[in-house]
Parts: structure tokens; C-alpha cells; sequence
């Protein structure tokens, strides 16, 4: 029978993962750097990992994902990777002419202990970087954390190489982007520019990764965080970073850097994230929220009241990276539907915090975990013990959704089955009536498929 | 913009104007944006469809979370190979070493599954940190009365060819197992077809007519107990040169079976496969057998064919594959359907390789040796191709510049080869060449 590998008996495991619910660092750092502009993303390594990130990142996309590789050989992994760095960069900018290389390393070049800001300054001296032109820089050791981790460090080294503080501060804001879609990235600058507030979005991978059909195929699309931005968002007067995992490092190098200070929010999924957001959007910048604003809230909350009566008590499994899954726990409860198992690959304490917090009263039957050994095998067994209505997280779950026949929403990354994600947002009270579309017509699908004629309705 | 690297400048020629040989089998150059993988990759490919091995990854995560059931291989039974198990490698074991959770992760995982026999793949990082995976896969093989069989697959020990070589050196050591040891009367091994979209099967119902009997099929649909008793077959027959020559050589070298390269790509290079064998065996009922079954196949196919035919007479194909063999059969392919090849080109040919593409193309056709995504699209655009074949990296490139796609390497949802597979492929291509989507998007100097 296919795929039916999960026994129901919960054993536990000591040492093996099945079926991860993270993948590794690099990948995040080379989503990271595509949302800079004109910015070829480099992986210090062997070939195989730039070619399995760039493979992901274009099934998920369905576009073409430029970055360049070290080529490590035998002789690098002895000698070290220096002189491999070194001829990529004089490479690079001969042939493929970016504004900047965007390095990072691997579980490789880690390992053997490349220095890669030593050897980004030899290139320097050497003149290997034209006048102009960037080499910027973040250590992705694969061992250590997991795909956000790769996405938080590209996000710091930008704004570590880039942000200058002129001592004026400038009346406008820096949102920094958890890991979300283009999709979602464009929501948020729509969102930004309806309140009239002034804005930078870094990284913003709209009009890279969602670049348009032209009849020629350009290595630059016109999207990404300009270097001009960059610099300027140390003089900004505020930073709103969206997502602890994915942003909180970049936020608090900004303010050490140059004393931008700054507030953490939750990636804006759902009614109540959404409203923080715009509120400390709106106190950031100075602007009221507008009307505009408060009628989308208005129009999610009319659908919401309108079908609660399906959403009531379903009982949801989740899988995914905490900064996506926490504000869409919270939206689940908002619902009135049960999220009831969680797992992420991604470790780190607060995750299982903030769902205490969130989950002890309403849901004090949920489980999750996160880090290690938290995969998706343990989450299928969970749900074979006891069986939920919904799976939402990455393209992994079809393998529980098909084996146990349950509705799954496809959210999160990577998603190589379907299309859709690069195009329509989940963020902002948009981006939640999208969600709650998506969600019904799942659940009243199934109704419709398999309920007993006899209660088979036309009106729902 | 200088597109070509001077490096790079003999990896790259043009029929009928340049005469040098090609530079090939060499390392990319550093910082290009190169279409390859490293040989982890190649050996994970090669080993994946042997369906009823237990596949364990260990290092850190990505490596074993990118290959987690990609490869569209089919099992026609047991489906363990589509799981994804691995050590998960973190700072601690980087620092102490992951020998420990080694042996516990595939302990866990040989009694709960009872596999067939265990590959483990050790990537990067795993030499660097001093794990003896081979003690521990020797200590667990005794353990357990199972092959426990160590990849070697640093990454960076080269390229992905690299890799299909350390993945035949692995099944090597489970060629000869079984007791067995005459030789079976016509009986053959299917060596480098990986059954995607269920290719394998088509190919071995057409050796069956002929009356040939498939002792095993490496790797496609694979089986552990009949790659034991492979050494038994009668002949090899290798496709994808590239990724399983070695064994090939190895069992002709130990077990003096002899092998013949094949492709099943085109109805050409099918035909000749069938004949090959049944020439052989020096067999007459299994000639005329085969004989027959071309007959009748091609006597099905080109009416079939022809309206396709018609259609893309005179269009133009780039190709850019992992295989050179496999470039070569579909510029045969594409001739079939009045295609003419206008680029060509490979990750990983060999110097033969590329003289047969130069003797089989038309003056003026460029050869490509390890291209990149620049190189592709100036050519590209150059040729006025109106279709580029080639694997998951390309097709973005080729739809942003306006032109079809027919996917050769692991995401091809039909079977492309045998006779059924030659319909398939002109389906495909026709569909992608003239598709209404391109009266919109194609720019107007194409």
C-alpha cells in the first residue's frame, strides 16, 4: 500500500529524524538574499547544495533562482575554501555583473573553518571587487538551527553592511519580513502605503520570485531591497520586524548599529496579529489607520460571522516554522476551530511559550513540539491515534492528507504541488479572508463529497 | 555583457566553424552559476529507486530533506525508498561526533522496517568530524544479519558523475551474494533505467516478448535479492552510460559478463536495443520475435506520429540534459518528428560524447559542455529555438524567454521512452511548442 509506513504506536525515538520539518540553513539565507536588489546569492560549498537550493526555491517558485557555488573539491576541503571564494567573486562580477554577491556558507566550509569576512577582505585588497559593487556576508552552519535560522543571518548581514546612521533621523519606518511570500511582501508595502506610511521593506522578494512573463529572462528582475534603502534604514526613525525567529537579529543589530530602536510583531496572519501590526505600524510612523483599512477588517469579520457554524470545533494539525505557525494558532482559536497538533523542525523555547500561552485554556488537549525529532512522522502518528478535520502546513502533508484522507491547506514552505502562493497573499485581513475562503471550501467540499444524499444540501 | 567565461571558451563549439576538442570532464569553475550537483547527489539518484533498501542520511538535515522523494521512480511494490530518514547532524555531534546517533538511528530503523539490506550515505561534514561510518555499518551488519552497505558521498568530492560511480561501488557489494552461480540461458540485467513514469515496465514487457528473462533491473523498481543474483544474467545492457558504466565494467571484470550500451530513447536507438539482444543470444526465434515487435510497434507508431510531425516540421530544439547519451537520442528523437537540434548540450559527457553530437548535428548547431543559465539563454535566443528540454532548472528560464519545455530528467510525469514513449514525447513537445500561451508572450524579434 503506498506510503502507509506510520504505525499508530508511538515509540520513542532516540536518534533519528523521519521525515524532517526543516530543512537547513543555507537555503534561508539564499531566499533572504533574493530579496535584494540585483543581488546574486553565493553558497560557499560543495556544488550540491546550491543546486538542491536553487532546485527547491524554482519548484516552489516556478521561476528561475540564480546563485553561484564555490565548487568545493577535495583539494578545498584539506586547503580550505579561500582561494574558491576568491575566484567566484572575480568571476562573478566578470560574467554575471550583480550589485552584490550575497555569501553563505555551508556545513562544509563551516567545518573546515573558513573565515569568509577575512577572505571577502582579501578579495577587497586584492581588487577583486569593483569600484561600487558588494561582497556582503553570513556564516549558515547546517548543523545549527534550521531554514529560518539561514533566513535570519542573510537578514543581519545585509543591514550589518549596509545600514549608516547620518545622526538625522528620517521620518519613516523599517519593516523587516519574516519569511513570507512575494505575495504577502507586496500586502504588506499595500498595507504600509493605504496608512500613508513612509517605508522600507527588507528583504521584499515581490517582483523577483513572482517576476512577470516578458518573451527574455533577466538574472536581475526589477524587485528586492535597493542598496540605497539599505543604507538608508539607519536613519530611519523606527523598525517594525515581523516574525521573532526570522527578523529579531536583524532588529537588534539595526539598533546597535544605528540606534534605530525597534518593536518585534508577529508575521500578520489573522484578525488579532493583523491589528497589531497596523497599531504599531500606525504609532511607528505616526499615521492614523484608515478607513480603508478598518472596511477590510470589517469585510474578514462579516465571512467570519457569517459561516462559523462550519468552522466550529474542527480540530486542525500544523506543521511548519514558528513565526507563520504562532499567529496562525492564534487565528485558528479566533475561529473557534481546534488546533490541536504542532510541529516544527525550527527550534527554540519561546515557540512552545507562546503556545502555552496560547493554547492552555482553550485547547488544554493540544500537543506540540518543536526542534529536534519534531518531523512530520510524529505528527502523522499523532493524528492516527486520534484524527483531525484539516492539515495545514508545507507540500509534505499530502502524504498524511492522502493515507488518512483529511482536507489540507497548503501553506508555508516548500510548496511544489500547486501554484497560488507567489500570487495571493495570507498576510493582513486580506490575506485572512483568503485563508478562511481556502479553509471552507475544503471542509464543505468534503461535505459535499461525502455526506449521505439524504443530507446532501444545495444551500450552505 | 561578456557571457563567456574565458575559461569556459572550449566548452563550448560550434559545428562546421570550430575544430577543436572539447574540454570536457572538467571541474566547474569557481562562482559560475553551474546547472550540476555535487556526488552525494549523484549517488543518492542512482541508489533511490532500490525500493526495498532502508536509505539513511547522515549529516546535517538539508541533504537528506532536498532528496525526499523527488526522483519520480516507481516501485511496483514496496514504497519504504520515498520515506525520508536521517541523523539530523547538530552542533553537538559536529563537535563530539554523530557515530553514537548513528548506530542507534539505523538500529531504530533496521528492526522496525526489517529491510532488504541498509545504504548509508555519509555527506559532507560526516569524513571531516572523524565518524567511521564503515566500523559502525560492519558492527550493525553483524548485529542485525543485514548488508549494512557505507556511500561515501562527501559532496565535494566532485561531481555528480563522481557520485554514480561511489553508488555502483555500493551496490558492487551486493552483486554475487546470492548462491546462485550459472549463468541463466538468455537472461539479461536492465542496468541505468530508473522506471520514471514507469518506463522499466515498458522496456521489460518488450524483452519478455522476445522471450528474455530479466534477472534484475539496477535500479529502477529495484530489489535488493535480485541484485544478489545478478551475476547470474547472460549480458548486461547499460543505459545512461554515465551512471552505471562502472558496474558494468565491474561485473565484466569479476563475473565476465559481458554488457552493451542501449538507449530506449527514439524508435532508432529502441530497435537497435531490442536487436542487440536478441543478435546476442545468437538466437533466430528471438530474432524473429523481435523482429515482429518492431514491426508492429513502428507500424503503430508513425501514422500515430505523423500529425505531429507535420505540425513541428522545421521547429527548432535546444537540449541541455545531465546525460550526453540521452542528448544524443533525442536529437535522433526530435529528427523523427521534423525537429531540427540547434543546441545541445550536457552536464557530464565525456570527449566521445561530444564528437558523436558534432557527427550527428547540422553545421551551424552549438555544443555545451557544463552550461550555465547565461550561456543557455544567449544561445537560446540566438537559435530561435522554439523548445528547450532539459530538468527542473531549466524550465523557468525557457518559459520566461518565451519558448516550450519538455521535462527529460526527474520531473517527466509520462514514460518518454520505448515506442509508447516516443508518442508521449511528440504529445508532450507538440503541446509545449504550440501552446496559444506564446501568441501573447513571444517577443516580437523572435
Amino acid at each position: 500500500m503506498l506510503l502507509r509506513h506510520t504505525p499508530k504506536e508511538i515509540k520513542e525515538r532516540k536518534a533519528l529524524t523521519v521525515n524532517p520539518a526543516k530543512t537547513c540553513q543555507p537555503i534561508g539565507a539564499m531566499y533572504a538574499a533574493l530579496g535584494i536588489h540585483g543581488c546574486l546569492p553565493h553558497s560557499h560549498g560543495s556544488q550540491g547544495c546550491c543546486s538542491y537550493h536553487r532546485s527547491t526555491l524554482t519548484r516552489h517558485y516556478k521561476e528561475p533562482v540564480m546563485a553561484g557555488t564555490s565548487s568545493f573539491t577535495e583539494g578545498s576541503s584539506v586547503f580550505g575554501g579561500q582561494a574558491n571564494l576568491l575566484a567566484s567573486i572575480q568571476n562573478i562580477f566578470t560574467i554575471y555583473e550583480p550589485e552584490i554577491i550575497a555569501v553563505h556558507s555551508t556545513c562544509l566550509s563551516e567545518t573546515i573553518g573558513d573565515d569568509l569576512k577575512q577572505i571577502i577582505e582579501k578579495a577587497r585588497e586584492d581588487g577583486k571587487i569593483p569600484l561600487g559593487r558588494h561582497v556582503i556576508h553570513c556564516n549558515t552552519p547546517s548543523y545549527v538551527g534550521s531554514h529560518i535560522t539561514g533566513y535570519a543571518n542573510m537578514v543581519k548581514g545585509a543591514i550589518d553592511y549596509f545600514a549608516e546612521s547620518t545622526g538625522k533621523k528620517a521620518d519613516r519606518v523599517n519593516l523587516i519580513s519574516g519569511w513570507v511570500e512575494p505575495s504577502d511582501m507586496r500586502e504588506i508595502k499595500r498595507i504600509a502605503s493605504l496608512m500613508g506610511a513612509n517605508s522600507i521593506l527588507l528583504p521584499d522578494t515581490s517582483d523577483v520570485v513572482d517576476s512577470p512573463q516578458t518573451g527574455s529572462f533577466n538574472m536581475y528582475p526589477k524587485g528586492g531591497t535597493t542598496i540605497a534603502d539599505m543604507v538608508a534604514s539607519g536613519d530611519s526613525k523606527a523598525t517594525l520586524a515581523c516574525g521573532e525567529w526570522a527578523t529579531k537579529d536583524a532588529a537588534i543589530k539595526l539598533e546597535n548599529k544605528c540606534k534605530v530602536p525597534f518593536e518585534i510583531t508577529d508575521i500578520p496572519i489573522g484578525i488579532q496579529a493583523t491589528d497589531r501590526f497596523v497599531t504599531k505600524l500606525s504609532k511607528q510612523a505616526e499615521v492614523t489607520i484608515p478607513e480603508s483599512i478598518n472596511n477590510e477588517r470589517g469585510r474578514l469579520l462579516d465571512v467570519i460571522t457569517d459561516m462559523h457554524q462550519y468552522l466550529h470545533g474542527k480540530r486542525v494539525a500544523l506543521w511548519g516554522d514558528p513565526d507563520q505557525i504562532i499567529p496562525m494558532v492564534e487565528f485558528l482559536l479566533d475561529l473557534d476551530m481546534k488546533p490541536v497538533y504542532i510541529v516544527s523542525g525550527t527550534p527554540g523555547k519561546r515557540m512552545a511559550n507562546r503556545l502555552e500561552e496560547l493554547l492552555s485554556e482553550k485547547v488544554p488537549e493540544a500537543k506540540y513540539k518543536n526542534g529536534e525529532l519534531a518531523d512530520m512522522f510524529l505528527l502523522h502518528q499523532w493524528i492516527k491515534n486520534e484524527p483531525v478535520d484539516l492539515l495545514i502546513g508545507n507540500t509534505y502533508g499530502k502524504y498524511i492528507s492522502r493515507d488518512e484522507q483529511i482536507p489540507f491547506l497548503r501553506m508555508g514552505f516548500p510548496i511544489v504541488d500547486r501554484i497560488g502562493h507567489s500570487y495571493f497573499p495570507t498576510v493582513g485581513y486580506m490575506g485572512g479572508l483568503r485563508i478562511v475562503e481556502k479553509i471552507l471550501g475544503l471542509l464543505m467540499d468534503k461535505q459535499d463529497a461525502e455526506c449521505p444524499e439524504t443530507s446532501f444540501e444545495l444551500v450552505m | 555583457m561578456d557571457t563567456i567565461l574565458k575559461d569556459r571558451q572550449k566548452q563550448i563549439l560550434i559545428k562546421g566553424k570550430d575544430q577543436f576538442q572539447m574540454e570536457c570532464a572538467k571541474a566547474s569553475l569557481a562562482g559560475s552559476v553551474s546547472q550540476r550537483a555535487c556526488v552525494f547527489c549523484g549517488s543518492r539518484v542512482v541508489l533511490y529507486p532500490i525500493v526495498d533498501a532502508l536509505h539513511l542520511i547522515h549529516g546535517p538535515v538539508g541533504c537528506a530533506a532536498f532528496t525526499w522523494d523527488i526522483r519520480g521512480s516507481l516501485s511496483s511494490g514496496p514504497q519504504l525508498h520515498r520515506l525520508s530518514f536521517t541523523t539530523d547532524l547538530s552542533e553537538n555531534e559536529v563537535i563530539f561526533g554523530g557515530e553514537k546517533k548513528l548506530y542507534k538511528a539505523v538500529s531504530e530503523l533496521i528492526d522496525k522496517h526489517r529491510p532488504k539490506a541498509a545504504f548509508i550515505y555519509s555527506t559532507c561534514i560526516v569524513g571531516l568530524i572523524g565518524d567511521d561510518v564503515e566500523a559502525i555499518c560492519k558492527k550493525i551488519s553483524r548485529e542485525k544479519n543485514i548488508e549494512v552497505i557505507p556511500v561515501q558521498a562527501p559532496g565535494f568530492a566532485g561531481t555528480k558523475k563522481d557520485g554514480y560511480k561511489v553508488a555502483c561501488d555500493a551496490i558492487a557489494q551486493l552483486v554475487g551474494m546470492s548462491k546462485e552461480s550459472k549463468t541463466r540461458p538468455n537472461s539479461i540485467n536492465i542496468l541505468g533505467d530508473f522506471n520514471l513514469a514507469g518506463e522499466l515496465w515498458l522496456l521489460k514487457d518488450y524483452y519478455e516478448q522476445m522471450g528474455v528473462e530479466i534477472v534484475s533491473t539496477i535500479t529502477g523498481d529495484g530489489r535488493v535479492d535480485d541484485i544478489k543474483r545478478s551475476h547470474t544474467a547472460a549480458l548486461n545492457l547499460v543505459q545512461c552510460s554515465g551512471s552505471m558504466i562502472h558496474l558494468a565494467k565491474d561485473m565484466k571484470e569479476k563475473y565476465n559478463i559481458p554488457f552493451k550500451r542501449v538507449s530506449y530513447f527514439g524508435i532508432e536507438d529502441m530497435s537497435t536495443a531490442l536487436y542487440e539482444v536478441a543478435r546476442f543470444f545468437s538466437n533466430s526465434e528471438m530474432i524473429r520475435k523481435a523482429s515482429v515487435l518492431v514491426k508492429n510497434e513502428i507500424n503503430a507508431l508513425l501514422p500515430a506520429l505523423a500529425p505531429y510531425k507535420q505540425k513541428l516540421a522545421g521547429k527548432r530544439a535546444a537540449i541541455y540534459v545531465g546525460g550526453a547519451f540521452k542528448a544524443i537520442s533525442l536529437i535522433k528523437a526530435l529528427r523523427l518528428i521534423g525537429m531540427d537540434t540547434v543546441i545541445v548540450g550536457s552536464q557530464t559527457g565525456n570527449k566521445d560524447d561530444y564528437l558523436l553530437m558534432k557527427e550527428l548535428c547540422d553545421a551551424g548547431t552549438v555544443i555545451l559542455d557544463d552550461s550555465n543559465p547565461m550561456e543557455l539563454s544567449k544561445f537560446v535566443q540566438e537559435k530561435q529555438a522554439d523548445i528547450l528540454i532539459g530538468g527542473v532548472k531549466e524550465r523557468p528560464i525557457a518559459y520566461k524567454m518565451g519558448l516550450g519545455f519538455c521535462d527529460h530528467n526527474h520531473e517527466r510525469k509520462e514514460a518518454l521512452a520505448g515506442y509508447q514513449g516516443m508518442i508521449n514525447f511528440a504529445k508532450e513537445v507538440y503541446a509545449s511548442v504550440m501552446s496559444p500561451v506564446w501568441q501573447f508572450t513571444k517577443p516580437k524579434s523572435l
